[in-house]
């Protein structure tokens, strides 16, 4: 399914200012094989990272498939407790770790030395080891499930004491796993920061950048800033398990809460690191399909980095129920109620943009635009699980699963296949397929609203999440839920359909394949050849 | 890639390199950090686990604070833990002595520790023990039963607010590496420290 990247094309050759500089030429492309697994381009490793990407999609979502059969119904008919407990746990974490997160990595290795008039990654070696990192760590994590024990099977927030003392013998493997994982993402944000901070063309000053090229400058800062404590989170875990330390072990003078204090200041910082490459994907995509210019860059930007700090003060809002002071309580409830701020303030911007645009509805729009109205009702899913109070009753409900839902599903992987869509023609030289892709994108919404919008009633009504079986008054709920989970699933296939068509034909794309685009990307030739802004293109800075 | 880029590339990568350390190490500091803190502000529910002095405050006998007690087992050890009175009801500084029963229902000797925690958190810096089980790691024979008493008071500073007080003994078998010989037999002399 390898996007066909030309070999070099002859007009982007300008050896003579690239081979001033640092990098060497490569004097002969590998092929085969060896092309894609040696290759330092940024748009080859881009493309495996979308590729890798979109195959763990499937393989999480098969997962979550597993997990909606048996709760089809009532009571226990496909799996095993113990096997259903594995396969949340394995969905959360491949789509959180192998999905999201590298498909986010993939588009930012394709298009922001594009978009910033870059001839590559500032590390280009760095950048493939990076990549096959992932293959690796997600091998091996699979590979737990098939171990004597099971694979991990305490959720995908694996809270000690029961990823511990309590955890299958694989868990070290998780740990493992893990670890490369986030070594993969840490290089990742070296690499996107080097690039960004010194790689601009000569004239573009940071507030010339385009939407996504700062929410993803914003969202590696953040990966330097937590993935090294999930590093050390697992790293205590590891010497709980086999050094006989009691970090989290009450038993021995450690503490379970201080598990969740660590792991949140992850976490919360992580949900961000799966929004905001979104929100810049959708700040491009909106103003060129409304062919008017976003409205209020400058304060999208400040607005961006407003998230990201503030997501460092509210961690505790997952842990109301832990028994936190009051004072703590009312702390996190309103710093987690005042991201909502800077967050209404590009909602605001996203819609002020539409007003009195001239639109039109090609499918990277659709999906921008499904985006903006869905993410806003998890936001809001999210202002109720903030209030305190409530939240002792919607705590470890099926509300909490359809907020995350709502905000990554509609959100971030909305934005994502919005994203896939608007730069394929860029990629491939060809339109996608418009009318499967309209399909693609109606089956798709429907789907995620049949899946996820009747879990806030199953929450609110109390049922808990990561339970195998259920109350017989849940029974209706959950029944809608599955086939929408199998109608969303199925469609899906519809999306591998349009790339491979798209990659193999189609319409073809002119250079500036949308009519109202302006960043630098569509300056270069679509396909974009291999080799891009080996001479730095004159960028006018235009006040934005 | 210009010189002058390459060497920008270098000091931002430097500078990347040293926050990333920078926060693994932060992960670990914050372990005793939480200790620290946690131990000031009492939040984590975790009281002294050393004795302290009795303090001869007046007794407010105008006020009256419900202590409630929680015994839990934990897997892998086979003992009970029982409390003569699940609730009682003292005054502010008044000093209360209670019965704690342990019992091994095993056909064999094994380690535990009853680890203490107190809801609210905002009463734990004002329950002050004078002597309790808790201090020290327990050692039982087959099917022994010892009976360790708590002494406590609550000062006479406990919020106003506060009326009920729970105190939750969870037991936890000792892991085999630190099972030492332990001092808990020296303690069934109820009235050592008082
Ligand atoms: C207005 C913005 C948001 C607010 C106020 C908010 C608030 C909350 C709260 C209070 C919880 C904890 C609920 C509980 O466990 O009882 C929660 C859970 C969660 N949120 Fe959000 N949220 C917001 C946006 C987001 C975004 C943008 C994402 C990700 C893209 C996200 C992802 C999650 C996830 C994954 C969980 C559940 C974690 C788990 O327990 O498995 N949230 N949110
Ligand atoms: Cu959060």
């Amino acid at each position: 399914m390898a996007p066909k990247i030309p070999q070099q094309s002859p007009l982007q050759h300008s050896d003579t200012v690239a081979t001033a500089g640092g990098i060497p030429q490569h004097a002969a492309h590998p092929t085969g094989w060896r092309r894609w697994v040696l290759t330092t381009n940024h748009k080859e490793i881009g493309t495996l990272y979308l590729i890798f990407s979109l195959t763990m999609f499937f393989v999480g979502g098969i997962f979550a498939l597993v997990v909606r059969a048996e709760l089809f119904q009532p009571g226990l008919q496909l799996v095993e407790p113990e096997f259903f407990n594995q396969m949340t746990t394995m969905h959360g974490l491949i789509m959180v770790f192998a999905a999201v997160m590298p498909a986010f990595t993939g588009l930012a290795n394709w298009m922001i030395p594009l978009q910033i008039g870059a001839p590559d990654m500032a590390l280009p070696r760095l950048n493939n080891f990076s990549f096959w990192l992932l293959p690796v760590s997600f091998t091996l994590l699979l590979s737990t499930l098939l171990m004597p024990g099971g694979g991990p099977n305490f959720g995908w927030t694996f809270y000690a004491p029961l990823s511990t003392t309590y955890a299958p013998s694989s868990t070290t493997f998780f740990i493992l796993a893990l670890h490369i994982a986030g070594i993969s993402s840490i290089l990742g944000a070296i690499n996107i920061i080097a690039t960004i901070l010194n790689m601009r063309a000569p004239g573009m000053r940071l507030m010339d950048m385009p939407l996504f090229v700062w929410t993803w400058l914003i969202t590696a800062f953040l990966l330097i800033a937590v993935m090294p404590v999930l590093a050390g989170v697992i790293t205590m875990m590891l010497m709980d398990i086999n050094f006989g330390t009691s970090f989290f072990d009450a038993g021995g003078g450690g503490d379970p809460v201080l598990f969740q204090h660590l792991f949140w200041f992850f976490g919360h910082p992580e949900v961000y690191i799966m929004i905001l490459p979104a929100f810049g994907i959708v700040s491009a995509i909106i103003p060129t399909f409304a062919r008017k210019p976003l409205f209020g860059y400058a304060s999208m930007v400040y607005a961006t980095a407003a998230i990201a700090l503030l997501s460092f003060l509210v961690w505790a809002h997952h842990m109301f129920v832990v028994g936190l002071p009051l004072v703590a309580e009312l702390f996190f409830m309103y710093s987690t109620m005042l991201i909502a701020v800077p967050t209404g303030v590009k909602i605001f911007n996203w819609v002020t943009t539409l007003f009195r645009g001239s639109i039109s509805f090609e499918s990277p729009m659709l999906f921008a635009l499904a985006f903006v109205v869905l993410f806003t009702i998890g936001g809001f899913s999210g202002l109720m699980l903030a209030i305190s109070p409530a939240d002792f009753q919607y705590h470890d409900t099926y509300f909490v699963v359809a907020h995350f839902h709502y905000v990554l599903v509609p959100g971030a992987i909305f934005a994502i296949m919005a994203g896939v869509y608007y730069w394929l023609p860029k990629w491939t030289g060809h339109y996608p397929n418009e009318t499967l892709a309209k399909w693609h994108f109606w089956f798709s919404v429907i789907g995620v609203n049949l899946t996820f919008f009747p879990m806030h009633f199953a929450g609110l009504a109390g049922m808990p999440r990561r339970i195998p079986d259920y109350a017989l008054q849940f029974a209706d709920f959950n029944f809608v839920s599955s086939i929408g989970a199998f109608f969303f699933g199925a469609s899906q296939l519809l999306f591998v359909l349009v790339i491979v068509l798209c990659v193999r034909g189609g319409k073809k794309a002119p250079a500036k394949a949308w009519e109202g685009a302006v960043d630098l990307e569509w300056t270069v030739p679509s396909p974009a050849p291999l080799h891009t802004f080996e001479t730095p293109p004159v960028f006018q800075s235009t006040d934005k | 890639m210009h010189a002058d880029q390459a060497d920008g590339v270098k000091k931002t990568v430097t500078k990347t390199v040293f926050a990333l350390v920078g926060m693994f190490a932060f992960a670990f500091a914050l372990v005793p950090l939480y200790d620290v803190f946690c131990d000031i502000t009492g939040i984590n529910g975790k009281v002294a686990t050393t004795a302290k002095r009795a303090i001869g405050e007046d007794v407010n006998t105008d006020r009256f604070v419900t202590v409630q007690f929680i015994t839990r087992t934990s897997a892998g050890l086979p003992w009970q833990l029982s409390v003569e009175s699940h609730q009682v009801k003292v005054h502010p500084g008044q000093m209360t002595e209670i019965d704690f029963l342990f019992t091994n229902r095993s056909q064999s000797v094994s380690g535990g520790r009853a680890v203490p925690s107190v809801s609210p958190s905002a009463a734990t810096t004002h329950l002050r023990k004078v002597s309790c089980f808790c201090f020290q790691e327990q050692q039982l024979q087959a099917n022994e039963r010892l009976t360790i008493p708590l002494v406590f008071q609550l000062d006479n500073t406990l919020p106003d607010d506060i009326s009920t007080v729970t105190l939750v003994y969870t037991l936890y078998p000792l892991k085999e590496s630190d099972e030492k010989p332990s001092v808990a037999k020296n303690m069934n002399n109820k009235n050592q420290e008082i």
